[in-house]
């Protein structure tokens, strides 16, 4: 306390500045090593596959159908199986998760049933996907009699992104302030062109995104399919309501499970396809979050 | 509705009976709406908008507002002033019932608008908020482009005219049309503060209503744009009834016609204490309580 100004020197405050910058830094250190660790797994996991997986990627593999022969071998049921499954989830709990949400948000009230509720999705967006897995099995493929079909599939992944796309649409309708509600209401909305008009596109960004990321989740899902029929080999395409079917993530964990090398490589390529199908979903989320947020410039 | 692409005004059309009072010729001395007497003064020669009678406002057991009678005149600007928390918007917020939307609210007493009951059993608020339009403390613009923010309560009320000319119109009357006419397509919130609340004004005419309820439309605005919006509120009270809480003294003795001071009691209800001519409430209080507030010495 000698080198500053004599006013500040006769002041009670220890400012200790050195002290408080460095904190700071040390802070910022480690926020840039937790990105690093990230980015380095990220980089081992694509290294690795890319290496084994790249040789064997080509026209032939995804067009050709599994076969015992490594060199052979092609994903293209495995590849429709997965579109298909991603085109009927998507189609369904778009819907469905949206509504739910605008209820529980905009027109539930706020009483003992409906936190009940709230509560139980939220627990439900948290259970294993084995168990959606199991009642699927149950639901879908026994009591409802569709069998080990792609829809009995695609319907237990529904059940288990549901959960997930109310969430997040329950969070990007909460992010749009009251005052909007009150601007349209004081015009002479009712209830709905008040949710329609300007509470839905104000939120469409924020649901957009919980949506694809919730159809990530289930494109990506192995464990539900396997109980509700999704085999391993599948020679042909499949048709949605009838007869055997299977994903790309079903396909790598058969030929990952192998011990020839050669399937392992396969099996990486495979993954190389899983992943651009998620860069291309990705890409197309960015799409139509920014236009639909063309007007939203808060 | 309107018929198609009728540009009149439906204020030019005669006044309906309302109540009147026909002291005509007598200069209108300052006027005493004492809150227990139930009754509003009205002043000579004035038709009258609208006239609570009564009124009270729960929210669960809590009163926050308690037996207020006021009349409010046609094409006027009446001001509410008070201290914090004595109801003013609650008051206000019944004009367009607006506080329906808080499921614990509660109104006793009569308000009657156009000589009609607001509150009677046949009539939707929906409709009640298309004719009573309301500005708000904070500017509240859709995230939507200009054109689309004021054209937005036109369309949902089933505007069958000119949209385009409607737009113009609203955003002429609400002196922003300079300012935005060659950047309609862009967001209103790209606007300045002063001109988002200028935009929210033409929202508001846009869907063209009797009344206009303005709670403190300046309070998040710097003086210039707050001066703008007060030369707004006088030129629209040649065509509009406007209610508006402030405040800010200043604003309303700069702006309105009439002033109606309000305060709580001791269990923090809300109550009327005097309303009048402006320039008499300012000058000229009959009451200690008012006088104690616009000389800011409580409030």
């Amino acid at each position: 306390m000698s080198a500053t100004s004599p006013a500040i020197a006769q002041t009670r405050f220890e400012p200790r500045l050195m002290r408080r910058k460095l904190s700071g830094t040390v802070f910022l250190g480690l926020c840039l090593a937790a990105i690093g660790v990230l980015l380095i797994a990220l980089l081992m996991l694509l290294v690795d596959v890319f290496g084994r997986g790249w040789p064997w990627l080509d026209g032939a593999f995804l067009t050709g159908a599994p076969s015992r022969r490594p060199a052979a071998a092609g994903i293209l049921p495995a590849l429709v199986g997965s579109l298909e499954i991603g085109l009927i989830v998507g189609a369904l709990t778009f819907p469905i998760g949206v509504a739910a949400a605008i209820y529980l948000q905009e027109y539930a009230r706020d009483d003992l049933v409906n936190r009940l509720l709230r509560t139980n999705i939220s627990n439900l967006a948290g259970v294993p996907s084995i168990i959606y897995g199991i009642f699927g099995l149950a639901l879908f493929v026994r009591a409802l009699s569709l069998g080990y079909t792609l829809l009995a599939g695609a319907l237990t992944l529904v059940l288990l992104i549901l959960p997930i796309v109310i969430l997040a649409s329950m969070e990007a309708l909460r992010a749009v302030p009251d005052s909007l509600r009150e601007g349209a209401y004081a015009l002479g909305a009712t209830r709905w062109q008040m949710v329609s008009g300007t509470v839905l596109p104000a939120a469409a960004p924020g649901i957009m995104t919980g949506i694809i990321l919730a159809m990530a989740r289930a494109i990506g899902e192995t464990a539900p399919l396997i109980l509700v029929g999704a085999v391993t080999f599948v020679t042909f395409l499949p048709n949605p309501v009838d007869g055997g079917y299977t994903v790309l993530p079903i396909q790598v964990f058969q030929w990952a499970s192998r011990p020839q090398a050669d399937f392992q490589g396969i099996a990486a390529a495979t993954i190389i396809v899983i992943l651009l199908v998620m860069v291309v979903l990705n890409a197309l989320a960015l799409f139509v979050r920014v236009r639909l947020s063309r007007h939203i410039q808060w | 509705m309107n018929a198609p692409s009728t540009a009149t005004p439906m204020r030019d059309a005669p006044a309906p009976e309302t109540p009147r009072d026909d002291r005509a010729g007598g200069r209108p001395s300052v006027q005493v709406a004492v809150s227990h007497s139930a009754e509003g003064a009205a002043s000579g020669g004035r038709e009258t908008a609208i006239e609570l009678q009564g009124v009270s406002c729960y929210y669960g057991s809590f009163c926050a507002v308690r037996d207020v009678g006021l009349t409010v005149a046609r094409r006027e600007v009446t001001a509410l002033i008070g201290p914090s928390g004595c109801g003013k918007s609650t008051l206000l917020r019944t004009l367009n019932r607006m506080n329906d939307l808080v499921p614990s609210f509660r109104m006793e007493g009569r308000i009657m608008f156009d000589g009609q009951d607001l509150y009677g059993p046949r009539v939707d608020p929906v409709e009640v908020r298309r004719r009573v339009g309301m500005v708000f403390q904070k500017p509240n613009p859709f995230p939507k482009s200009i054109y689309d923010n004021v054209a937005f309560g036109a369309r949902i009320n089933g505007y069958r005219g000119d949209m385009h000319g409607l737009v113009e119109r609203s955003l002429r009357r609400a002196a922003l049309w300079n300012e935005v006419k060659d950047k309609l397509s862009q967001s209103g919130l790209s606007l300045s503060g002063g001109q988002q609340q200028r935009l929210c004004i033409a929202r508001a005419i846009a869907t063209e209503p009797e009344v206009i309820l303005m709670d403190e439309p300046a309070s998040a605005l710097d003086p210039r744009a707050t001066l703008q919006i007060e030369e707004l509120m006088r030129e629209l009270s040649r065509e509009y009834t406007i209610v508006v809480v402030t405040h800010n003294m200043q604003q309303a003795a700069r702006a309105s016609d009439r002033t109606v001071f309000m305060t709580m009691d001791e269990d923090r209800a809300g109550y009327v204490v005097e309303a009048g001519e402006t320039a008499g409430i300012f000058t000229n209080p009959r009451h200690q309580l008012t006088e104690d507030y616009v000389s800011g010495r409580f409030g």
